[in-house]
């Protein structure tokens, strides 16, 4: 029981889906319900041991899952196919400006300063192709990024925040630590988001 | 045997995700890879270890019906590595990825190589399988597609027009093909490994991969049968 749960949760991870407990109850633990929390916890050992990967619950009322990379973050170069390296690297620039910008921008905001990098909502992008599916949809389906309505906004505008899975995988160290390498400067020139990274 | 008992470490695990990312990793990359995380992770590394580093991370897959195996690309004779799940069948690694439509395509592709002599399909044999589907009948154009994406993600490689098994596909399904087609499918008989675009001996019906045979047959005059000692009758590749 626990290999299948295990390749099951490799799988549904490969397209960074995240698990309900509920599909796993239905597809692989079926009648051993009463053993799920064992199976569970020794799958999630499992993974940890041989794959240095980590199941975390990202949704305790819910119950809904996501494996995230334990290993020491390392040089960029092997770690992921090309694709997502270069969806990665767009995910890790929005990322730095909401941090910056006070953890939470608005979505006119968002699509503001990714002009400046030449990426359109309405344009079908070279590399990204559908950008505004990819910032809507995917990146927030992954649990990269966090979407919320603005109350009494007409026409309804949205605000943006990151993600359990940003949270999980990465920090707000590490990203401003790139913003600083960036621009060349020292992370604590800014105050304000250096002591939150020290919080 | 202190290979077996050897434990994991984060080396063997960057190892492991990175192979699975890859889907396949050739040789010569998986040495750079081994090499790569071993300084990462600050874990002993000798260059000639590869085997018994794999035989580690292999040893803690068993109990998950999982292996990293090696395969022959039958273009050059290169080795490859992929992450094989022992469990599945078939194309069950494939389910998620395509639809029941596809997937029919793909398992009849599967058949048109397999049966065939030289281990190819011409397009048009298989763009032809496309309105007999049982699933749903599928346009030319969009088989044409379809096609397009089996070989962008390595289950089939296309040369001139014709299909034939991704060294991918055929490390992972190599049990699948090898109880399915029993009849047909032939293990090479230097490497034993699957092979589907072999040669085979006219007397005694043995095949070799083509890069195994011009291993084999290098520098003789006389290229001879290892098994019958009849004279091969193919032209040595």
């Amino acid at each position: 029981q626990v290999s299948e749960l295990v390749q099951f949760l490799l799988v549904k991870d490969q397209k960074k889906i995240p698990i309900k407990r509920a599909d796993m109850l239905k597809n692989i633990i079926r009648e051993y319900k009463d053993a799920y929390s064992e199976i569970v916890n020794k799958a999630g050992r499992t993974l940890q041991e041989v794959f240095g990967l980590q199941l975390v619950e990202i949704d305790t009322k819910r119950h809904i899952y996501i494996l995230i990379n334990n290993l020491p973050r390392a040089e960029g170069q092997y770690l992921c196919r090309d694709k997502e390296k270069e969806k990665m690297g767009l995910l890790l620039v929005i990322l730095s400006f909401i941090f910056m910008k006070g953890n939470s921008v608005k979505d006119s905001a968002l699509w503001e300063f990714l002009h400046l990098l030449r990426v359109y909502p309405g344009k079908q992008h070279s590399v990204f192709g559908d950008v505004r599916k990819l910032v809507t949809e995917e990146f927030v389906r992954q649990k990269y990024l966090e979407t919320t309505p603005i109350p009494l906004t007409d026409p309804p505008e949205f605000k943006y925040q990151w993600g359990p899975r940003a949270e999980k995988e990465t920090s707000k160290k590490d990203v401003l630590n790139f913003v600083a390498k960036i621009q060349g400067k020292d992370p604590t020139f800014w105050a304000s988001q250096y002591s939150e990274t020290r919080a | 045997n202190t290979v077996m008992a050897a434990r994991m470490t984060d080396a063997h695990r960057r190892f492991l995700q990175v192979l699975m990312s890859n889907g396949i990793t050739e040789g010569s990359e998986a040495r750079k890879l081994h090499q790569h995380c071993c300084e990462t992770d600050k874990v002993y590394y000798a260059h000639d270890k590869l085997d018994d580093f794999i035989s580690t991370i292999n040893s803690h897959l068993q109990p998950l019906f999982m292996q990293i195996r090696k395969g022959v690309s039958e273009d050059d004779g290169r080795a490859h590595y992929a992450v094989v799940n022992l469990a599945e069948t078939e194309v069950t690694k494939m389910a998620s990825d395509y639809t029941e439509t596809e997937l029919e395509l793909f398992r009849k592709t599967m058949d048109l190589i397999i049966l065939s002599e030289n281990g190819f399909a011409s397009s048009t044999d298989i763009l032809n399988l496309a309105d007999q589907l049982k699933t749903k009948k599928m346009k030319k154009k969009e088989a044409e597609q379809v096609l397009k994406v089996f070989v962008e993600d390595k289950w089939l490689s296309e040369k001139n027009g014709e299909y034939t098994l991704h060294t991918r596909c055929i490390i992972e399904m190599e049990q699948y093909i090898l109880s399915n087609y029993q009849d047909v499918a032939r293990k090479c008989n230097i490497c034993h490994s699957l092979t589907i675009q072999s040669q085979v001996c006219e007397s005694c019906g043995i095949g070799m991969h083509l890069p195994c045979v011009r291993k084999y047959f290098r520098g003789q005059t006389e290229p001879r049968c290892p098994k019958c000692n009849e004279f091969w009758s193919c032209d040595t590749p």
